[in-house]
């Protein structure tokens, strides 16, 4: 009896307590969730990996060299880039950009240095290449035309003349 | 379950839940309500609803907080050096803490007022006041760095200040301690006070675009301590209040002999007629020495400007110029309600709180209602200025702030509570005990022309058991209430840094959105700096020896560096190269005397560095950057004085001589 009594009582406190965390802790779960939804909402099959994700749709290219724009992506890159990528296909920090020009669209080039921290989270080949390099691409905080003006001085390298 | 056994469990239960009623401790913990956590809960990842900027006393800088959560958002090293953040030790900041009397370290920060147009706070610039070695310094509020220091000649300490008028056209520093002036001798014996120590308040102007300090004029005054002030506002905009007292001027155990006088006196100063006088040519020059320190954002460097004169209003030859306005027991606080009409003095041993009504005031300097003079400046009849007293507020009033409801809430040293009371009828509307010993309050706003009444915080001199103990010496207490009912509720302790004596806060949505995020590479204008790798270099000058270092994630450029000799000094100019927020590097090499640097992104920081043996020092970055920030590292050769070992310096080309035979 003495026993029955004592796991009565203890039964109900933790119930009575049980029930108080638990409320709170579904408040605090569906928060989460909500939050961690939209994030891998947005990570999804919208994610077009031939434009990448960022202000430029189609940005058309001249068939030949703008050589001031050109000459302007090279001072850029002097200041912003070089530190972890070299001109030629071989890895410093990042890889080489010999051969980027022809390998991917200049939207996608452009959208991806204007705004590197969406797009490592969500394309593939850039998730791929963090598994080499380890150190993610930094937001170098470059203006429209910056990005623009490294598109050509990369064609540049690329052997657009 | 029988229902025998259910009844009993019943009762069992109720004698439990009574029984806990019953050992409820009834010590301070129970001052707070049950929804209290609920006010004060910012859940992880949200934003604080207000920035609240503390004094850090004694430590000599400022201290961020988010209200309500009390969370420590950030400490601005301004008067005192912070290793750290490289405060002091960089070549760009030491110029900051020079004064008339060299580099100082330290000093004793006291109080905290943000500029304000039209009378509300506009969340540009924090003002602070250094009280020991007598200087104002401004921080910017988009860079949270402390952008300026202004010495303060004639002043044996700066503490009725940093209080400003309602568009920010003047910042005041009143001395506390009364002194020679400086292009006197001082050399005389200390119980001249009287003769030959005079007191002084100085007006310093504030750029209105650029913030920029500079001293517009000082106003000579009788010997007595100035201990607080505030500006006017609305229809007193014109005037600036400051409480004094030893007025009996006693030069010696001043708290029996400064104690002595039944009254002692709140100077009124119409700053609009000193600017008349001003303009008029009324004010003397006078030779001093002291120095202005300005940090410059585009070279990332400070440089001092040492000054050599100074205009002074002598107070008691301009006429109407300064009033002084009896008040009870040495006045500390010097409050003015949000509509400028009413003036509280805080009698700190007095027992009854003295409201003065500026419109009497007025009046009475037109009746010329004067009881006579004290150092030939009008004394006004105490009853021809006074509105009312608030009778038995408590023990030891020091400071007071309003509600913007018509109501004010003092802060009681000796009886350790805020009293709130009604400054139209100066009933007393409640109390609160704080823990303990409340030296300053603040409302947000409280002391502008739109207070903010939504919480007042209480920040106490003295914790004792408020926290788990910590040997001697225990951190501050702050305590937040919430004053958006008739009663103040407790909700919330949270430990300070330093001692927290004045402190401000606005709605965050005054500042975040301003706060800066990176410094751009392109407008660095250092003459050092390195803006990129390509600019790196090692240069030497006779025994210097510069190296323009570059810093991004994750690597050093030049991170091997050879050719160094004993006696030799070097300066590593580091420059972050990163343009993204929340990224600084770090830098530190073996055996510094110095603290370490900390780059912001786009800035450029030197760390000098003097070699005391030969041999390899290791340098890396200390702030962690990336997944390779341990790989962030250098090596630095020491040769002897003399040595023929070339100057060479590189990144990832300095390979083993076998590696490059085998052209690996």
């Amino acid at each position: 009896m003495k026993k029955l009594l004592t796991t009565c009582i203890i039964a109900i406190i933790l119930y009575a307590c049980g029930n108080q965390s638990e409320t709170k802790d579904s408040t605090n779960a569906s928060d989460e969730s909500k939050e961690t939804t939209e994030t891998t909402e947005s990570g999804n099959p919208s994610y077009d990996p031939k434009r990448g994700e960022g202000k430029f749709e189609n940005v058309e290219l001249p068939a030949s060299l703008d050589v001031t724009m050109a000459q302007s992506g090279k001072q850029i890159y002097e200041v912003k880039c070089a530190s972890c990528h070299k001109l030629t296909d071989e890895r410093l920090v990042g890889p080489g950009w010999k051969g980027v020009s022809n390998k991917h669209k200049p939207e996608w080039i452009m959208n991806f240095i204007t705004n590197p921290d969406a797009m490592i989270d969500k394309d593939p080949e850039l998730q791929a290449q963090l598994e080499i390099c380890l150190v993610r691409m930094p937001n170098q905080s470059l203006g429209d035309d910056d990005a623009r003006h490294l598109v050509e001085f990369m064609r540049q390298n690329d052997g657009v003349k | 379950m029988k229902p025998v056994q259910c009844t009993l469990a019943a009762f069992a239960l109720a004698i439990l839940f009574g029984g806990m009623n019953a050992c409820k401790p009834k010590s301070a913990g129970t001052a707070v309500s049950s929804n209290a956590a609920e006010k004060v809960y910012v859940p992880p990842g949200k934003y604080d609803e207000f920035y609240n900027f503390v004094s850090g006393g004694f430590s000599g800088q400022l201290a961020v907080y988010g209200l309500p959560s009390g969370r420590l958002l950030r400490v601005i090293p301004v008067f005192s050096v912070d290793p750290e953040k490289g405060w002091g030790y960089s070549e760009e900041t030491k110029p900051m803490l020079n004064t008339s009397h060299g580099f100082v370290p330290w000093d004793d920060l006291h109080h905290v007022n943000m500029s304000q147009t039209n009378g509300e706070i506009d969340g540009r610039w924090v003002f602070v006041n250094g009280n020991n070695t007598p200087r104002l310094a401004r921080v910017d509020l988009t860079t949270f760095r402390t952008a300026e220091i202004l010495e303060l000649p004639n002043s044996g300490g700066n503490h009725s200040s940093p209080f400003i008028t309602e568009n920010t056209e003047y910042v005041v520093a009143g001395t506390r301690f009364s002194v020679p002036p400086d292009n006197a001798n001082g050399d005389v014996p200390i119980n001249t006070y009287k003769q030959n120590f005079k007191g002084n308040v100085t007006f310093v102007s504030v750029n209105k675009e650029s913030g920029n300090m500079d001293i517009a004029f000082q106003i000579e005054t009788p010997g007595v301590n100035f201990d607080l002030s505030h500006a006017g506002k609305g229809p007193s905009h014109g005037w600036f209040f400051f409480s004094c007292y030893n007025t009996e001027q006693a030069n010696t155990l001043l708290e029996v002999n400064a104690s002595k006088n039944d009254k002692d006196f709140i100077m009124a100063v119409n700053w609009k007629k000193a600017e008349e006088y001003i303009k008029a040519g009324k004010g003397k020059k006078v030779p001093v020495k002291y120095v202005h320190n300005k940090f410059n954002e585009e070279t990332h460097t400070a440089t001092t400007e040492t000054l050599k004169e100074v205009t002074v209003l002598d107070s008691r030859e301009l006429e109407g110029l300064c009033y002084f306005i009896p008040c009870p027991k040495s006045p500390h606080g010097c409050d003015v309600d949000p509509t400028g009409e009413y003036i509280v003095g805080s009698g700190k041993l007095a027992a009854l709180i003295p409201v003065f009504s500026f419109t009497k005031m007025l009046k009475a300097i037109e009746d010329k209602a004067f009881e006579g003079d004290y150092g030939k400046i009008p004394v006004i009849k105490y009853e021809a200025a006074l509105y009312g007293e608030v009778q038995k507020p408590g023990l030891g009033p020091l400071h007071t702030e309003f509600d913007g409801r018509g109501n004010a809430i003092t802060s009681m040293f000796v009886s350790s509570e805020l009293v709130k009371w009604n400054i139209k009828d100066l009933k007393v509307l409640d109390r609160v005990p704080t823990y303990y010993s409340t030296g300053h309050l603040m409302i947000p706003g409280g002391d502008s022309r739109k207070p903010d009444g939504k919480y007042v915080v209480a920040y106490n001199k003295i914790t004792k058991d408020r926290y788990l103990p910590t040997g001697p010496e225990l951190s501050q207490s702050a305590q937040l209430f919430d004053i958006s009912g008739d009663k103040m509720q407790l909700i919330l302790d949270y430990p300070t840094i330093g001692e927290p004596h004045y402190a401000q806060a606005v709605r965050a949505e005054k500042i975040k959105d301003n706060s800066r995020k990176i410094f751009k590479i392109e407008e660095n204008k250092h003459p050092y700096a390195a803006k990129g790798e390509k600019e790196t270099k090692v240069v030497r000058e006779g025994n210097k020896v510069h190296v323009y270092m570059t810093a991004i994630r994750s690597h050093l450029t030049p991170d091997n560096v050879e050719g160094i000799r004993m006696g030799d000094e070097v300066y590593f100019h580091v420059t972050n190269l990163e343009q993204d927020w929340d990224v600084p590097h770090g830098f530190a090499i073996k055996g510094a005397n110095n603290g370490e640097l900390l780059i912001m992104p786009g800035e450029t920081t030197t760390l000098k560095w003097t070699p005391d043996r030969t041999g390899i020092f290791p340098f890396y970055c200390t702030d962690f950057c990336s997944a390779l920030h341990q790989e962030m590292t250098g090596y630095l050769r020491v040769s002897p004085a003399g040595s023929k070992v070339p100057l060479s310096f590189s990144t990832g080309t300095n390979m083993p001589a076998s590696d490059t035979a085998t052209g690996k």
